[in-house]
């Protein structure tokens, strides 16, 4: 109970930021923050519990965006000389919920081909995938309008058309939105990693050959854990387009799979606040750093960080803080043998 | 049909300093089962040593290059022993990890120092490419074809006749067993590590001349390189070589007649194919997962 | 609640053979395991006896023969579908989930007895909860009945060695098999943990479960099996009961001979170092 009673107050501390904040600059930060927090959480799935390291997760962050931009905003394709396919505009939930589908489908179909192979092989193949949706998004001009970006894409809009409507223009609504959808994947998460799903994922990074031999079927959960998470790469993707409002193939770009990795890594992969507090870092440091060093040393310093945390905390910030935070109660008191909180320390 | 002669030709020179660069990766994934997420940085490192030593420097070309080798070499092996060496033993993720924070570490590195704009390196060839009938060529061009040649070659030659490569082929089936054989299994680690990168360097030396020279540059070879080795079968030298002119092939053909957007969507594709019809590559002896 | 083995015929292994290249490490193997008894697998090192688990549970493909299981063939089925079948194996070097606790390795271990479906669990269903809450139970129980219900919060590989092994079979059991292979479960463990690990066999042999056992300690084979079959180089040379094994010239001169050459093998180390 004292837990739940914890995760409220957080909640509720973090959805009142924009009454007390005072500057729209920071609070965009944060909403750029908290869509990362949500990819980061997403690729914490694979590359945490399953052990899978996806290198290409941009790629499902990235179709998100560009499946709810252009369902959102309408297209046509000519598919012949005489034919040409019109799709007229829908609204932006349905588009946002379609691209999340799409990312998810395109998971599955990765998750299908390469988990034949792992290790060194799915991540060359995960790369891959990404560096050709992002040739796709640059050369399919009719579509994507290239290089020149997707551009008035809708805002997010909340209400009953026609009666009531609430359109996302200011950044607040926008922030709450991306918080709420942060506890959501949070939610959705730590539910999988608590339950039988999960523990399948878990027991196949643990040691494989056993996990099979108490039943767990490899491939089937190795691709629901591609598809869970890709799909939230999607909604992350998908909340992107439709606050910044504009789409170019640079969403494809590796250097932010690398901002996932480092976020994971570097708060603690396979646990539940790793990506959170990883993200927090990595989405706030960047602005604390940027009167004191360019954008280009500021990376220099992330990659170096990155190996340090590997060598030095190879679990992580918060498995790190956990423990410590175990050895000072035990301290203080002879513990009790409860339940520890399944699969994780959070 | 001279048209196809043409994209031919050029795929045997682009094919050259693929397969350097290809080679040079599953070398390292081979023998030392690492991810080598740094690759594509010695490619780029290379190619600038080569526009610093040229261009600013006034060095003759030809020394210029061997210099961004050695340098690429010497790279290469710092990397290995600053980074991988206290590694030891641990699993592949762990290292490339450690390797793709290298890779981001020194991207940015060689944007903060050379500026993100794009540099061209003269060279001392006649402007006259060499035409024969409807096909013609630039003499760099031939030259780099003819250098990429003999260090696949020389590397080969290597691997197969000296001390070292026996030492690095005996690591290359069993660690342990060439470890209790009385070979130093660090050295042979540092000397592939080194011949990896000077490869790529060399590969980046070369193509630099050619193309133009800037900081992300690497990103693009090293995924070639990915695309190459998985082509070839991980850790299959002769397949990597032959990978390589595959991929330089596929571009070029794939560039000439379906669109100039896709040429580098070509070996991904590659990637994603064979993977689905035969996971361990066209020429893998064994079976290697990594 | 023990049961008699009966005649019932479980699991048929029928001319078995399997070959690495040129090397054949099981050759045309032909026997039964009859319901509820424990059958021991010995011989020699490099007998066949693991190659054989391996080909049983999926983990190997044999070159030719056949393997069935209460009449439903096992040869090219993945060795989760063989769980599925209540086929459930442990491993000849010790398998844990290290970065586990123990009572989680246990409830990893159950995962063919729950029902909860992906899109269930995201929703967060209350079934889910509430077979969860039976699990967790499940799980304690299992933890006690191999005697580690006092590690339950300690990760798997910080446990000592012989616990270990005792939570390889904890986990074994929770996936709730009919038949359950036990590859060498006592090798490296001390005279009073494997004395007491035969007791435990005892227990696993009341819940009605059929037990497959490779196993290098002469006692504990003699001590708890129904039958024994020996093999040597590949192909099975006795078939029988423990008495009877005990007496057959052809096993005795076969572990002669191993001893024989484990004690020369041992005087060339020496020499060695």
């Amino acid at each position: 109970m004292n837990r739940r009673l914890i995760e409220f107050g957080v909640v509720l501390f973090f959805a009142s930021v924009p009454f007390w904040l005072g500057n729209l600059y920071y609070l965009h930060i944060l909403i750029t923050t908290g869509i990362f927090i949500i990819a980061a959480m997403s690729l914490n799935l694979l590359l945490g519990y399953t052990g899978q390291l996806s290198l290409g997760h941009v790629a499902f962050f990235g179709i998100g965006a560009y499946t709810s931009a252009l369902i959102s905003i309408g297209f046509d394709l000519e598919l012949t000389d005489t034919y040409t396919f019109v799709f007229e505009p829908k609204p932006v939930w349905f588009s946002f919920l379609c691209g999340i589908a799409f990312a998810a489908i395109c998971g599955w179909l990765i998750g299908k081909i390469s988990f034949k192979v792992r290790g060194a092989y799915f991540v060359i193949v995960t790369i891959s995938f990404a560096e050709v949706v992002r040739l796709v998004a640059l050369n399919w001009i009719d579509l994507t309008e290239g290089p020149m970006a997707l551009n008035n894409i809708p805002p997010f809009t909340l209400g009953i058309p026609g009666l009531w409507e609430l359109t996302f223009f200011k950044k607040e609504p926008n922030y709450w939105l991306v918080l709420a959808l942060c506890v959501v994947s949070f939610v959705i998460v730590r539910r999988l990693v608590q339950s039988r799903a999960g523990r399948a994922m878990i027991a196949l990074r643990e040691n494989e050959s056993l996990a099979t031999s108490v039943g767990v079927d490899v491939t089937k959960y190795l691709v629901l854990a591609t598809v869970i998470s890709a799909g939230m790469a999607g909604a992350a993707g998908g909340l992107y387009t439709h606050y910044i409002r504009i789409v170019d193939p640079d969403v494809f770009l590796f250097i932010y799979t690398v901002t996932m990795v480092i976020m994971v890594i570097t708060g603690g992969k396979g646990t539940l606040l790793g990506p959170i507090v990883g993200g927090l870092i990595f989405g706030i440091l960047p602005e604390a750093l940027r009167g004191l060093a360019g954008p280009e040393v500021q990376w220099v310093i992330y990659g170096i960080l990155m190996i340090l945390v590997v060598y030095f905390l190879p679990g992580g910030i918060v498995p790190a803080l956990s423990n410590w935070w175990r050895q000072r109660e035990d301290n203080q008191s002879t513990s009790s043998p409860g339940d520890a909180a399944p699969g994780t320390a959070s | 049909m001279d048209q196809l002669l043409q994209h031919i030709l050029n795929a045997l020179i682009l094919g050259g300093t693929y397969a350097l660069l290809g080679i040079g990766l599953t070398l390292i994934f081979g023998i030392m089962r690492v991810v080598n997420f740094t690759h594509g940085e010695l490619y780029t490192f290379g190619a600038y040593m080569m526009f610093m030593f040229v261009m600013p420097l006034q060095t003759n070309f030809f020394l210029a290059l061997i210099l961004a080798v050695v340098l690429g070499m010497a790279l290469g092996a710092i990397i290995e022993v600053v980074l991988l060496k206290p590694l030891r033993g641990a699993d592949i993720d762990t290292t490339m990890l450690i390797m793709i924070g290298a890779w981001i570490a020194m991207q940015n590195m060689e944007q903060f120092v050379w500026s993100g704009i794009a540099k061209s390196i003269d060279n001392p060839f006649p402007v006259e490419p060499l035409v024969i009938g409807a096909i013609s060529v630039s003499w760099i061009r031939i030259f780099v074809f003819v250098v990429a040649c003999a260090l696949i070659v020389g590397t080969s030659a290597l691997i197969r006749w000296t001390k070292l490569g026996k030492a690095m082929r005996a690591t290359f089936q069993d660690t342990e067993t060439a470890a209790l054989m009385g070979i130093r299994i660090n050295s042979v680690y540092i000397a592939t590590f080194a011949i990896g990168s000077g490869l790529a360097a060399a590969a980046g030396a070369l193509l630099g001349p050619i193309f133009v020279v800037y900081p992300t540059m690497g990103d693009l070879a090293a995924l070639k390189s990915f695309a190459i080795v998985i082509l070839g079968g991980l850790g299959s030298v002769g397949g990597a070589a032959i990978g390589g002119f595959i991929l330089a092939m596929m571009e070029e053909l794939g560039a000439g007649y379906i669109s100039s957007g896709y040429r580098d969507a070509m070996g991904f594709l590659l990637i994603i194919v064979i993977l689905l019809f035969r996971p361990t590559g066209l020429f893998a002896q064994k079976e290697r997962i990594g | 609640m023990a049961r008699k083995p009966t005649q019932q015929i479980v699991l048929t292994v029928d001319q078995l053979t399997i070959r690495f290249g040129g090397l054949t490490a099981v050759d045309s193997m032909t026997f039964d395991v009859h319901e509820g008894e424990v059958l021991s697998l010995i011989g020699p090192n490099g007998a066949g006896k693991t190659t054989a688990f391996n080909a049983i549970t999926g983990y190997l493909k044999p070159s030719s023969g056949n393997i069935a299981y209460q009449g439903t063939s096992l040869v090219g089925l993945k060795p989760n579908q063989i769980a599925e079948l209540g086929v459930v194996r442990t491993f000849q070097k010790t398998s844990v989930f290290g970065g586990e606790t123990a009572f989680h390795n246990v409830l990893m271990g159950l995962h063919r007895q729950l029902k909860q479906k992906p899109w269930q669990i995201i929703f967060g269903l209350p079934s889910v909860a509430a077979e969860e809450r039976a699990m967790r139970n499940k799980a304690r129980e299992v933890l006690e009945f191999v005697g580690l219900g006092a590690r339950a919060n300690e990760l798997g590989n910080a446990l000592p060695y012989g616990e270990q092994r005792l939570l390889e079979v904890a986990i074994a059991l929770a996936a709730r098999p009919s038949l359950l292979l036990l590859d060498e479960p006592v090798s490296g463990m001390n005279p009073s943990e494997t004395s007491s690990f035969m007791k435990l066999l005892g227990e696993i042999r009341k819940l009605g479960i059929t037990v497959l056992l490779v196993e290098h300690d002469m006692k504990m084979v003699m001590g708890v099996s129904d039958r024994v079959v020996v093999l040597n180089y590949g192909s099975i040379i006795a078939n029988g009961s423990p008495a009877e094994i005990q007496k057959n010239p052809d096993v005795i001169r076969a572990y002669l001979g191993e001893r024989h050459r484990k004690t020369q093998a041992k005087s060339k180390g020496k020499k060695r170092a």
